[in-house]
């Protein structure tokens, strides 16, 4: 069952009366609250699914966001789906479901089945989606970045208010020339886009000190003439309030916004990477009392918008809707050799004439 | 494997790193530059345990920046250090295409041999370990094509250490291919001490009389299982490892193309305008009257990549079972 | 003299000697006049191309003063015409690149203004911009990396470059290992066509130094005291291991970009005449006179022997010989390796 059928069931009636003081839902109803814990949680479920289905031998990979729950569900909710244009990169698994990618969707990815949406083509988590406004990527970083620029470009162009593109990064893809190069562009042309930089201090196993001098990326935003945001990436209303400021002031005209949300990378960044060989347990586990996921639970609990039971029933939902669309992914068929010629170019060009 | 004294058996993987690790010790100006290569001690592990050692002014884990990793090591050279820049994998190669290209190649002959560019460039490429768009592409021939630029891309132990003393040795700019797949999965003896093989110098890995088969990467390695189960069908096939790609050995294969006169050019590549095509045109200027069959290139199909999916992995990449059907059609021609 | 006194006191040197103010007027002078050499050939039609750098000669000329020859190193870009003969470089060595000569630095190989001299301590680079900002960065890695106090790298660049890629790499890096290297940026309002407001929304480039968590400072680019001044205090933190500074030099660019461009096809002819009131050769030369460094006399001695030292190497590199067609396959490598073996 979809998120909306299922809010009626586990919301308590007096909710907004027990707020707690200093909750600044920033406009945000319950409903809405609640969506934003279900993507946290699917987001987590899933992941940790890849990675079980890994270890079982049944897929060769996955990758790992936890630790960027809550800056992807509140980020997504301030995306106007049918509207917006999402440039993610591979680690955004939660902003992807935020902007409606169903976990089937997901899990095809991950098994490269025929009917994922790259036909079993790409890496697992290169989700794209026309439809649902998501970009196909591949994995340089930043490449994708100049691409947001230019479909930023495209919205101003043809005079699209109401539109505008959110694209992310981690820290360490703000080192590459051509983050430089679009946040330039973006920033001279005043165009409809947010740079969100998902700062998890880790790139692969290079640290926050050796990717940059100053660990504040969004100080660099005054430099190029757009206005810079820092966030904690571990409060989702808060990357919500930031992420619908900078997304509103692109859409009617205002330009570019950089956000920095910090967070950190509970995991190692793959299956295929071993974390022990570069920073301590200590620091994971000194790190992990911020789980951003436990702690939005309790939040929603002591504001009496999700009961305790509802909150449990809420958990085996996502694991129900992550089982099914495990098995059903997991059923259907692989794609067919002959697939690998198709969709070179939009005819059938060979190289020799 | 029986192991001959003064030597050791080692995979792919020890073998860079023990040669990486020597030439370290051995001259102070050899540093080590790019993602991860430090703290984690690369992706693969080849240079585990290295900052210990050296030290992180010597073993400098980069920001991610592909296009000023070769930059930043170009000025070293030319200022006299002897870097080795890592490329994490080839298919992130793309930003730096300037600097190798209009860099790094062109440096002593811009200069009328006043500035040098003395550089390695290592990087792991090809596929067959379910990597797609992004963890698979053979490189080679974007570069191939460019004077000043030296490759290689040895596919033994062996062949990996002496070349890339070599390269690192070498006064010029070298691309130095690893071919991923054969990291962990091919072993061999490799003799202790330092020793380099000289570029531009294939091997012949097998002698046979009936077809040359030349090859590079893993793929010499299904040549051989191929060739091998041939022989034992009575079939001789001859095949070189080409080792080097620019500069590319024409004496071994011409010779050997003397001596079967029939050609068979096996890579993972693209086939359009891949390194069979300068081959096959090099054969046909020099040895046409040699030849008793075409030509033929056994290539990737002209698609930009192995799928994720394991059928499209599959069908893209070659088999020794190809390799063996298209080996004994040549035979029959 | 009492009145010269006066108004030499009122001249902010900052250290610099009377002979060191005539040094970097004479460098000026001779900037200009192996410029316009170069437009004059062209028009001649005895070289094909020249690029000009008219407006920056103060810039350079100050810049130069604080370089330490026969130690740091200079990564120029090409219109650092004055920067190269700062630095040591000769007129002789200016004309022979301008005339492809085989006795040219790079053997008549590369554009003409793309210099190179591993004496002078003078980073070849090619025509692509930012490309030899990394190779700076090396160059000054290697200088750390081999605990060479004393030693800095000066690597210059136009406002335009500020956009590429790879000078936010360099930048990033040089800030990260606090390297011994002053990023001199020459911003004089124009990439060819491109004005200020084209290439970016925030004008003062300096500004961008601390978001890489390094200093950075804007100075004007067209009084050679405060160049020396600003570029000479970042090569002393350079120098003595303080890591690695942005300064930013305002001035102009009178000419178009190179024979090759039309300026009046993008800016209009008033904004350049309103830009050449603040000429810096002329200013200079009024600031030495108003503070008796130089007498109107010395001057034109100093410029009659300017033109004459062109005229010389003008003649000079022009009776040289061209290389021959068999220098074209050499230095490709160290030795001779063919693509096939």
């Amino acid at each position: 069952m979809g998120h909306r059928d299922y809010f009626h069931l586990v919301a308590t009636k007096s909710s907004t009366k027990n707020t707690p003081p200093g909750f600044a839902r920033h406009g945000l109803t319950d409903e809405q609250l609640v969506a934003i814990l279900r993507t946290m949680l699917m987001h987590r479920r899933l992941e940790t699914r890849g990675f079980e289905l890994n270890r079982q031998g049944k897929i060769p990979f996955a990758s790992a966001g936890e630790g960027h729950e809550a800056v992807q569900a509140g980020a997504a909710m301030a995306f106007v789906r049918g509207k917006d244009i999402l440039v993610p990169y591979y680690r955004d698994l939660g902003l992807d479901l935020g902007v409606g990618l169903r976990p089937v969707e997901v899990l095809l990815s991950l098994f490269g089945r025929a009917d994922d949406h790259s036909g079993g083509r790409q890496f697992p988590h290169h989700y794209a989606s026309k439809q649902l406004g998501i970009y196909t990527i591949s994995s340089v970083l930043a490449a994708q970045l100049p691409h947001a620029v230019g479909a930023a470009f495209a919205m101003k162009y043809r005079n699209e208010r109401d539109r505008a593109v959110l694209t992310t990064v981690g820290d360490g893809a703000t080192s590459e020339g051509e983050w430089h190069e679009s946040m330039n562009f973006a920033a001279v042309h005043k165009l409809p886009i947010v740079f969100l930089c998902e700062n998890n201090e880790w790139a692969i196993s290079t640290p926050l000190d050796k990717q940059m001098a100053n660990p504040n990326i969004w100080q660099r935003a005054a430099g190029y003439g757009m206005p810079g945001v820092v966030v904690d990436g571990f409060d989702p209303i808060a990357c919500y309030a930031a992420t619908k400021d900078a997304m509103d002031r692109a859409r009617s005209g205002g330009g570019p916004t950089l956000i920095e949300a910090k967070c950190y990378r509970f995991l190692a960044h793959t299956t295929d990477d071993d974390d022990r060989t570069y920073r301590s347990r200590e620091e994971v586990e000194t790190r992990r009392k911020d789980d951003p996921v436990p702690k939005f639970e309790r939040l929603l609990v002591e504001a009496g918008i999700l009961s305790a039971e509802g909150l449990e029933a809420l958990k085996r939902s996502v694991l129900a809707e992550a089982n099914e669309a495990t098995d059903q992914a997991e059923a259907m068929p692989y794609p067919l050799p002959e697939a690998l010629y198709e969709g070179v170019y939009a005819d059938d060009f060979q190289p020799w004439r | 494997m029986a192991v001959t004294a003064g030597s050791k058996v080692l995979n792919n993987v020890e073998a860079v790193r023990e040669t990486l690790y020597e030439a370290m010790k051995a001259d102070e100006r050899c540093v080590i530059l790019g993602e991860d290569v430090g703290a984690r001690g690369n992706v693969f592990l080849i240079t585990k345990d290295f900052v210990n050692e050296f030290g992180a002014q010597r073993v400098i884990d980069t920001p991610i920046a592909e296009a000023s990793i070769v930059g930043i090591a170009i000025g070293m050279a030319m200022e006299g250090l002897r870097p080795i820049a890592e490329i994490q994998f080839a298919d992130f190669i793309y930003p730096a295409f300037n600097q190798i290209v209009g860099e790094a190649a062109k440096t002593r002959y811009r200069s009328n041999g006043e500035y040098t560019c003395p550089l390695v460039i290592r990087t792991p490429y090809g596929g067959g370990v379910r990597g797609a768009l992004s963890h698979s592409v053979s490189i080679e021939a974007l570069f191939y094509h460019v004077p000043g630029l030296k490759i290689v891309a040895p596919a033994f132990p062996a062949d990996m250490k002496g070349l890339l003393n070599a390269a690192i040795d070498d006064p010029d700019p070298v691309l130095f291919l690893e071919h991923k797949k054969t990291y962990r999965l091919i072993k061999g003896e490799v003799p202790d001490g330092h020793y380099t093989i000289p570029l531009g110098k294939a091997d012949v890995k097998k002698t046979g009389r009936q077809l040359t088969v030349v090859s590079y990467g893993l793929y010499v390695h299904w040549a051989l299982d191929a060739a091998n189960q041939l022989e034992s069908e009575g079939v001789s096939v001859e095949v070189i490892d080409l080792r080097s790609i620019r500069p590319m050995d024409r004496t071994t294969i011409l010779e050997s193309v003397e001596k079967t006169r029939k050609l068979l050019i096996i890579h993972e590549d693209n086939k359009f305008g891949g390194i069979g095509a300068e081959i096959s045109a090099m054969v046909a200027e020099e040895a046409l009257f040699s030849l008793d069959a075409p030509i033929r290139r056994l290539c990737a199909p002209d698609v930009p990549a192995m799928g994720y999916a394991e059928p499209l992995e599959h069908e893209y990449m070659s088999s020794p079972a190809k390799m063996a059907d298209a080996m004994r059609e040549m035979v029959r021609f | 003299m009492a009145k010269t006194e006066t108004k030499a006191k009122s001249l902010d040197r900052h250290g610099l000697t009377d002979e060191q103010l005539r040094a970097i007027f004479r460098n000026m002078l001779l900037q200009r006049q192996l410029d316009n050499r170069g437009f004059q050939l062209n028009r001649q039609g005895k070289v094909p191309f020249a690029l000009g750098s008219e407006g920056h000669e103060a810039l350079q000329a100050g810049a130069a003063m604080a370089f330490e020859r026969g130690k740091d190193i200079l990564a120029p870009y090409y219109r650092d015409l004055g920067l190269a003969i700062g630095i040591g470089l000769t007129p002789y060595e200016i004309m022979l690149s301008l005339f492809a000569r085989a006795a040219d630095h790079n053997g008549g190989r590369q554009f003409p203004n793309h210099y190179s001299s591993k004496h002078a301590g003078l980073m070849s680079f090619s025509s692509i911009l930012a490309a030899h900002i990394p190779h700076a960065v090396g160059a000054a890695y290697a200088m750390k990396y081999r605990g060479e106090g004393g030693r800095a790298v000066l690597v210059t660049c136009g406002d335009g470059t500020t956009s590429e890629g790879e000078w936010h790499e360099s930048m990033n890096f040089a800030a990260i290992h606090k390297l011994p290297l002053v990023m001199l940026v020459e911003n004089n309002g124009w990439a060819i066509s491109t004005p200020i407001e084209h290439q970016m929304a925030q004008p003062e480039i300096w500004k961008r130094a601390a978001g890489y968590g390094m200093p950075g400072k804007r100075f004007n680019g067209l009084d050679p005291i405060e160049t020396y001044a600003t570029v000479n205090e970042a090569l002393q933190r350079a120098r003595s291991g303080g890591g690695p500074t942005i300064v930013e030099g305002t001035c102009f660019r009178f000419l178009a970009h190179s024979t090759d461009d039309n300026d009046l096809t993008y800016r209009t002819k008033e904004m350049v005449l309103e830009q050449r009131k603040h000429d810096p050769v002329p200013a200079f030369e009024q600031t030495l006179l108003d503070a008796g460094v130089m007498s109107a006399a010395d001057i034109e001695a100093m410029r009659k022997d300017v033109l004459r030292e062109t005229n010389d190497a003008t003649d000079k590199a022009e009776a040289m010989p061209y290389p021959q067609a068999s220098d074209l396959y050499t230095h490709l490598y160290e030795g001779a390796w063919q693509p096939w073996q």
